[in-house]
């Protein structure tokens, strides 16, 4: 793999559709290294990614891969891979045609020995000759890798990459995307799922409704995650005398009762998680159920926002 | 051209059984003229509509529209267009790709199918004549069509609409639509290299082939740019 030929750079990149602002005012600077962009559905990531990629002109704000403007530019494809959301590929074509294709498309000198290497590096070496089209998801998906990857480009794009892959395909991809952001490369993959993320990569970008909402290493992004107030249902023996209880405690920032229980909210998640037993046992009274109930990746995004 | 880009187009247009799917027009042309010949030998009754009723103006353009929306149009529809985009392919190559197998494929089926049918009505000079035309116009109707499903998410209405409302009712009441009507520029270019009673140019040979390489040429040159400015749909995921 050629070393990195620089960085992926946004300086207040927007898209709209209309009245519909997709991507709003969005900056940063991505270089070599696996980079998780992370949010939930709607929240702009593949409409950032297909700008990077050059199918998509930015309503306004600049950006550049290597330097150059990625619209209207397709001579930026030979240093830039992208695998896209949409999973269609042709499937009259083998896995060894497919990319082979790809590699003869980019003009590499010697695509078949190229092809073979893609497709070794994505564990395909027993399917090379099946028509795509007998291939299951997660295989699909990984000749589509292949043929993304078959230039060794310096800056991978992947949107989703890890949908309807298994455990173990999960793994040997987030091997790869490592192996090739240690090579030099700039990789950034889209996901709404925050363990993908945790599990892959060290920076993320998180974004919420267009916006950038926070940026960072993973650490301090889930620490944010973690140390924002949250509500729980508790239901108990004596409702009464608990929310007495935590009240007590500078961990809980109030109690409702109610007549399904109680609703606590809480300053942050650890203290009150350890806070918790610790009252049950002092008051000894018996917990029958304690449920998270905002604990979709919706609030924990939109709490993000709110930083 | 690119022949990676060709090959791929023309196996995705003709694999399997698809191309099963462009013969019934092409055969019934051809049936029906044998059938007319059967019962009636002189032409001066059936001729005109089978030739120039059937062959110019349902068949050739049809067989085109099938074709000329299909190379691109059904890789921009279920998304397969990114692999061949996302490289560094230059967008002139990609259409003048597209447009290759189009058009051989169109004239391939169109020229063969009208040459028998000349023979059949008149002579061999006849059917070369309504060969040459279909040889022309494909590339015209083609480039058209190809343009189209870079334009449009609905290429085929859109260009069943020039063929079926422009061509085929407009060309027939008012003069002027027929110097923007392919069709007709197939029945000039027939008419001169091979006259007969069954085929009555409205136009000149030299506009009908002006015209045909204004619509080739044009329609090239828009789906380059458009191809150049290709955007992926618009999910906002």
């Amino acid at each position: 793999m050629p070393p990195s030929t620089g960085t992926v750079e946004l300086h207040g990149v927007s898209r709209w559709y209309g009245n519909v602002v997709a991507v709003n005012d969005v900056s940063m600077t991505l270089g070599p290294g696996v980079t998780g962009l992370l949010g939930p559905n709607g929240a702009g990531k593949t409409t950032l990614l297909q700008m990077m990629a050059g199918f998509l002109p930015p309503s306004r704000g600049e950006l550049t891969v290597a330097g150059r403007p990625s619209w209207r530019n397709p001579e930026i494809y030979r240093v830039l891979g992208l695998v896209a959301d949409r999973e269609a590929v042709p499937g009259f074509l083998t896995a060894w045609q497919f990319v082979l294709a790809s590699a003869r498309l980019h003009e590499l000198p010697d695509p078949e020995r190229a092809t073979e290497r893609a497709l070794g590096q994505m564990e395909l070496h027993d399917a090379w000759h099946r028509r795509l089209g007998t291939y299951s998801k997660g295989m699909r998906q990984r000749a589509r890798v292949a043929a993304a990857l078959v230039h060794q480009p310096t800056v991978l794009l992947l949107d989703e990459p890890f949908n309807g892959m298994d455990p173990r395909q999960r793994l040997h991809m987030m091997d790869l995307l490592h192996r090739t952001a240690d090579a030099g490369a700039i990789v950034l993959f889209s996901s709404h799922i925050l363990e993908e993320v945790e599990q892959v990569s060290g920076t993320v970008q998180v974004m919420v409704a267009g916006r950038l909402a926070a940026s960072g290493d993973y650490r301090s992004i889930r620490r944010l995650m973690t140390h924002r107030p949250h509500v729980f249902a508790i239901r108990s023996s004596d409702d009464r005398r608990l929310a007495v209880a935590l009240m007590a405690e500078p961990a809980v920032a109030g109690v409702d009762i109610g007549q399904s229980g109680l609703t606590v909210r809480a300053g942050d998640y650890g203290t009150f998680a350890r806070a918790l037993p610790r009252i049950v046992q002092r008051e000894r009274i018996r917990v029958r159920q304690v449920t998270p109930s905002d604990e979709s990746l919706e609030s924990v995004f939109a709490y993000l926002v709110a930083q | 051209m690119n022949a990676t880009i060709a090959s791929i187009t023309a196996r995705a247009l003709l694999g399997r059984r698809r191309f099963l799917l462009l013969l019934p027009l092409p055969l019934l042309l051809v049936g029906l003229a044998w059938l007319a010949h059967g019962l009636d030998p002189d032409p001066s009754a059936w001729g005109e509509p089978v030739v120039a009723g059937l062959g110019f103006a349902v068949v050739l353009p049809m067989i085109a529209l099938v074709v000329g929306t299909g190379v691109l149009g059904a890789e921009i529809d279920d998304g397969t267009i990114v692999h061949v985009l996302a490289t560094p392919v230059a967008r002139r190559d990609i259409v003048l790709a597209k447009l290759a197998v189009a058009a051989g494929v169109t004239t391939a089926v169109t020229a063969t199918a009208m040459f028998l049918t000349g023979v059949i009505v008149g002579s061999v000079r006849f059917g070369l004549g309504l060969a040459v035309a279909c040889v022309v116009c494909s590339i015209a109707y083609s480039a058209v069509f190809l343009a189209l499903s870079l334009l449009t998410r609905r290429p085929v209405l859109l260009g069943l609409l020039y063929v079926l409302i422009w061509e085929g009712l407009l060309g027939n009441l008012l003069a002027g639509s027929r110097v923007l009507s392919i069709q007709q520029y197939a029945v000039a270019i027939a008419a001169e290299i091979a006259p007969s009673p069954v085929l009555h140019a409205r136009l000149s040979l030299p506009l009908a082939l002006a015209m045909s390489a204004a619509f080739a040429v044009g329609g090239t040159l828009l789906a380059i740019d458009r191809l150049r400015s290709f955007r992926l749909a618009g999910e906002t995921s």
